[in-house]
């Protein structure tokens, strides 16, 4: 897994709640036996118009946000199908952290295997973060996640939550199936013990 | 194992059954009894275990089935698109190759992943079960802790039959009353999902207690888990009693003679203990309950048949009414209208909430003797194979066929548009699936969420349809 230690980047605004993951990546997109191509068809039918061109008003397709590794979306982000191939096109595309006041539990799980780092902030940080979006579009921010804080423009720092586990995966790039694997002879044990 | 002896709910001692480590720094090794996949969510964690030379653990916990991508219009897969195929292919490579049980094209057992874990035996209370597919709450109806995962734990469970999982809040969903005439489980977890939210659940496992669940059968019950995912919660669970044992009693994979007797010795102990405490609870009388219809893009956005949708200007905030102004633009339905009467183009009956014996049974009752309304398409798919040859022994097909419906093999179909089964630009469907978000059933298609005897109406009359002005 790629390791997250810090990032600097434009934030991309996606101001629509319980955004599903039928829309970060449509179903017809999942006939793929790997994780290659999958950017294609990141929010595909937000970001093409019916003849397949790009869709301008889409900020993804917008010229100043080619490039920016930040997502800033509502309420509840990645709800509905547990498809990791949502997070899979996001990383795709080149996103590496989320901002949002609360993600769907699968899609948050399936976004830390795959160091793509979801944060939640509050309903306050985060109206102050689309505001930052509609003032000053160019504004870069920081997230350093050994220290968990977010350095915003005008030098306000805002701190975040992640569990100790998930941040030692993250920061040191593991993979959780090394960690599990280690557990072999407990599992074994476990087996050995159960009466059925 | 935790010994103490405070009252625990069905959630706690199922999960504390199945620790294998546990330590303050990472979460849970959680033991998994058993394991569905399917082709779409699993060739990458096959790939994964190659990649490192890993083998899978006990293959013999493991199920897999082909049903999201298959075409239901024959069982020869002939008509399947070469990436279809391609999926297909590699499931049936993986499972040969890794020793895995699957129920092909020619299984007789073939069929929806959360339809067939519970048809042969292999779903039973107290059993921890995961699969790459959201859905996997569904068999928490046998008082199973069983919740949906990623292809990355897909991997994880082939090779260490163990995820790592940190315990949820436990939530108490009570349903309490008399189901109304015409009224299903389907409109029991809509109006839930309207009451809480898309996100109510979240981080919670829901607990579905009272009379109204007590009274329902094993499809019912199967139908209200399947949809606790559509409140964003990890799981559904309902404690397991005589209707859950009967129903297990004598199927392929469930415990026999002796081992039954002591399985259901084992299984009696599940339910939860007195004073148990939940960290939430709801409680939802269904005795007032209507037939439920959806209106928008996403679950939560339900309203009872008589009702109307929503104005804008009811929205409690400002994200909450540009949520219903996306929506409804999408939907090309007005605030403040109703949705009975709005004209239907599609009728789909199936998916892994609403496609069981009593679901095409219920809308055979509606549908038999009846014509669907000119240039309305009818599709009904059973969950499984088995099913599909039960329904037909008992003439379920013909009913359908003279109504002027297509009757189909099994498989998910249009409840994800993958298999070539999907609405139309712009097309109103009914629909007894579980998502009604943008372009689910296929791309600009428009979804409204409803149980069978709702959509069979809507397939007769070609409007949105109260079903109990159909019943006698």
């Amino acid at each position: 897994m790629r390791s997250f230690t810090k990032l600097t980047s434009k934030i991309i605004p996606l101001p629509y709640t319980d955004v599903d993951t039928d829309q970060i990546i449509p179903a017809r997109y999942l006939k793929v036996v790997n994780k290659d191509g999958l950017a294609e068809g990141l929010f595909d039918s937000w970001r093409k118009l019916e003849d397949g061109s790009p869709n301008l008003a889409f900020p993804l397709n917008q010229d100043e946000y080619q490039g920016a590794e930040i997502l800033l979306a509502g309420d509840n982000f990645g709800c509905g199908s547990s498809r990791e191939h949502a997070p899979w096109a996001l990383t795709g595309w080149g996103i590496r952290a989320i901002i949002s006041t609360s993600f769907a539990d699968i899609f948050r799980n399936n976004s830390l295997k795959n160091g793509l780092l979801p944060i939640i902030v509050d309903e306050e940080t985060h109206a102050s973060l689309f505001d930052l979006t509609e003032e000053a579009p160019a504004a870069t921010i920081d997230i350093d996640l050994a220290s968990q804080t977010l350095f915003l423009p005008g030098g306000e720092k805002v701190s975040f939550e992640i569990d100790s586990f998930s941040k030692t995966c993250l920061l040191e790039g593991i993979d959780q199936l090394g960690y599990l694997l280690k557990h072999e002879a407990e599992i074994a044990a476990y087996e050995a013990a159960r009466d059925f | 194992m935790n010994q103490s002896n405070n009252p625990k709910t069905l959630y706690e001692k199922v999960w504390e059954a199945h620790i294998v480590a546990e330590s303050d720094d990472a979460p849970c090794v959680l033991y998994i009894d058993l394991h569905l996949i399917h082709e779409v969510t699993s060739p990458q964690a096959f790939s994964g275990l190659r990649e490192k030379g890993l083998k899978v653990r006990r293959p013999e916990r493991t199920i897999a089935t082909m049903d999201h991508s298959t075409p239901t219009i024959s069982l020869s897969f002939d008509s399947a698109d070469d990436m279809a195929v391609a999926q297909l292919e590699q499931i049936t490579k993986n499972c040969a190759e890794f020793g895995i049980t699957l129920y092909d094209a020619e299984s007789d057992g073939r069929g929806i992943v959360h339809v067939i874990g519970p048809e042969q035996g292999f779903t039973q209370p107290g059993k921890t079960i995961v699969c790459g597919d959201s859905h996997t709450s569904t068999h928490g109806a046998f008082g199973a802790l069983a919740f949906g995962i990623g292809t990355s734990e897909v991997e994880h469970v082939l090779a260490t039959q163990s995820l790592l999982q940190s315990k949820s809040k436990a939530y108490e969903v009570r349903f309490e009353g008399e189901l109304p005439f015409g009224v299903t489980a389907k409109d029991m977890v809509l109006a839930l999902i309207a009451k809480i939210g898309i996100g109510g659940g979240t981080g919670h496992v829901f607990e579905y207690t009272g009379d109204a669940v007590k009274a329902l059968d094993m499809d019912g019950r199967m139908t209200l888990c399947n949809m606790s995912i559509e409140a964003g919660a990890r799981a559904g669970m309902i404690a397991p009693d005589e209707t859950t044992f009967e129903y297990l009693k004598g199927r392929p994979y469930a415990p026999q003679g002796a081992d039954w007797d002591a399985a259901v010795e084992r299984w009696k102990q599940l339910p939860s203990d007195e004073g148990a405490v939940y960290d939430k609870t709801v409680t939802i009388d269904v005795s007032k309950l209507e037939p439920m219809v959806t209106y928008g893009t996403n679950p939560e956005m339900g309203i009872q048949i008589s009702e109307r949708i929503p104005s804008l200007q009811n929205m409690d905030s400002a994200a909450q009414q540009s949520s219903l102004e996306k929506a409804l633009s999408y939907m090309d339905l007005k605030p403040a209208s109703t949705l009975k009467g709005h004209p239907v183009d599609v009728v789909f009956i199936g998916s892994c909430t609403n496609s069981r014996m009593s679901d095409l049974r219920a809308a055979a009752s509606i549908l038999k003797g009846r014509k669907v309304a000119d240039g309305l398409r009818l599709l009904v798919v059973p969950g499984s194979e088995s099913i599909r040859k039960r329904a037909e022994a008992e003439g379920i097909d013909k009913i359908v066929r003279d109504a002027g419906g297509e009757w189909r093999f099994a498989g998910c179909s249009m409840c994800l548009a993958m298999n070539g089964d999907e609405l139309e630009p712009g097309q109103y469907a009914v629909s007894t699936s579980n998502r009604n978000f943008e372009g689910r059933q296929g791309k600009g298609g428009r979804t409204i969420l409803a149980s069978p005897l709702t959509a069979a109406a809507s397939a007769i009359t070609g409007k949105v349809t109260d079903p109990r002005e159909m019943m006698q």
